[in-house]
């Protein structure tokens, strides 16, 4: 399935003039808002790593229900801006990170995947497989650490592969909740995402997280990592 | 079924030297610390595992006691015999270490333990509203149990990731109140003198099974096997 694009312009109209508490009210510009994009794989494709049931709920009604309320919250923020609301603006701040960081993170985790017969689970070559001995001695290694950490983590989050792209170092981090990897570090660019929220894994693998973590390997897309990871390290 | 007792008392031989420790660190002196450890095991449900259906499925319930609430009492004994040995030899770094798998896993087996007697079957009671004390309390403090229900199902749906949504009773102020815990951290944690009415669970594995993505709809059915008889007990022990 071809992409739809992420983005659809909705311009809203131009306010000036001072605002009710004294400052400074300049014409803003209008509110980009997005959309579910596609899937570049059918539901059943990443099986039976992933079953067709978990995909379906995944992107349907999971990321559906972020990039909804990713968009409300982007209208209500736009309104308390333009009122000068500093409190509504605050009080925003919970449903934006939240539902922005999940569908930031579900547009990553879907391109980190792939059916295995489009190359899901074909290990890294050239400059990321290098990358990977050199920073974690081997893929097996970096592949233990990640599933090690994702285990492990309380609750719900995802465990990243980044890239300190000031360092030019791989990283393994983890973030809570929809917390985006950003959010550990401002120099870090995610290449792989795994999510371990339960509704992940759970319809599948029940409260078993580990054989989750061991078979996604098998169709994680090395393919657009390494696309990521040679842009930021060229 | 009978509720087994949570816990079951181990005693470890004390440290050979008796009286007194070894600090690893240069300014503590560590105090003596004999080897009495109680560890704890998986309380029984007061009921079959199917006996909250339609509200909450067998699978679920099976999966939710065996495996969920097993592993974080496995856990938290393993969690605990490490902090002992780290308190016993003085090691601070890793004391501190162990709190965050010690508060997870305590936590998981305390909220867990209440949550199994929160719940109970229609024919033993479960979804009969709270009378005496804690039914005008509510009426007090909330209006009516229906604004109380719509407050927690509300308050739960809107928790993000991982947790819990409590009716808890301010033992102080002697006013309930409704509160959320992110992923097993207890209710304690929001307030000292909060004690816990009720709490449900809203991680993904109370319902995923049976409801999917729908939290909303778990929320407004699990209110029929609520067992609020129980609940009225812990109230009217702490507002007698």
């Amino acid at each position: 399935m071809a992409f739809r694009p992420l983005l659809t312009r909705k311009t809203l109209a131009c306010a000036a003039g001072l605002g009710s508490n004294g400052g400074i009210a300049t014409s803003f510009r209008g509110l980009q808002t997005f959309t579910l994009p596609d899937l570049p794989y059918d539901y059943g494709a990443l099986q039976p790593a992933i079953s067709g049931e978990i995909m379906q709920l995944h992107h349907q009604k999971h990321h559906q229900a972020y990039v909804t309320n990713y968009n409300k919250a982007l209208e209500q923020l736009h309104d308390a801006i333009s009122k000068g609301d500093a409190p509504a603006v605050v009080k925003l701040q919970s449903a934006i990170k939240f539902n922005g960081g999940g569908h930031v993170n579900h547009s990553i985790f879907w391109k980190n995947l792939a059916p295995i017969q489009e190359g899901g689970g074909e290990p890294p070559k050239g400059s990321l497989g290098w990358a990977i001995d050199n920073d974690f001695g081997s893929l097996d290694a970096l592949v233990q650490k990640m599933n090690a950490e994702g285990a492990a983590l309380q609750g719900s989050g995802w465990v990243w592969l980044s890239v300190d792209k000031e360092l030019k170092k791989l990283v393994v981090e983890t973030t809570s909740n929809q917390d985006p990897l950003v959010t550990k570090g401002p120099s870090l660019v995610p290449l792989i995402g795994i999510d371990v929220w339960e509704h992940a894994y759970y319809l599948q693998y029940k409260n078993v997280r580990p054989d989750y973590l061991k078979n996604i390997w098998k169709v994680i897309n090395w393919k657009y990592a390494s696309e990521v990871y040679e842009k930021e390290c060229p | 079924m009978a509720l087994r007792t949570i816990a079951s008392r181990k005693t470890l031989a004390a440290l050979g030297s008796g009286l007194r420790a070894q600090a690893r660190l240069a300014t503590a002196a560590a105090g003596a610390y004999s080897r009495g450890l109680v560890t704890f095991s998986l309380p029984d449900l007061p009921y079959d595992y199917g006996a909250l259906e339609p509200a909450i499925s067998a699978e679920i319930m099976q999966l939710h006691h065996q495996k969920h609430h097993q592993t974080y009492v496995t856990n938290y004994n393993k969690a605990v015999e490490q902090l002992v040995d780290a308190m016993a030899k003085g090691d601070a770094p890793a004391v501190a270490k162990l709190q965050s798998a010690i508060k997870f896993n305590g936590g998981g087996h305390i909220n867990h333990s209440l949550f199994w007697q929160n719940l109970t079957p229609i024919h033993e009671g479960g979804g009969e509203p709270p009378k005496g004390l804690l039914g005008w309390a509510i009426d007090t403090d909330f209006g009516s149990l229906e604004a109380l229900v719509q407050k927690m199902n509300a308050e739960g749906a809107a928790l993000q990731g991982s947790g819990w949504v409590w009716l808890g009773l301010d033992k102080d102020f002697k006013k309930l109140v409704v509160e959320t815990t992110a992923n097993q951290d207890p209710l304690v944690t929001k307030g000292a003198n909060l004690v816990p009415l009720i709490g449900i669970d809203v991680w993904e594995h109370a319902y995923y099974l049976q409801y999917k993505n729908v939290k909303p709809d778990y929320l407004k059915n699990i209110w029929k096997v609520i067992n609020w008889k129980y609940a009225s007990e812990l109230y009217e022990k702490e507002c007698p």
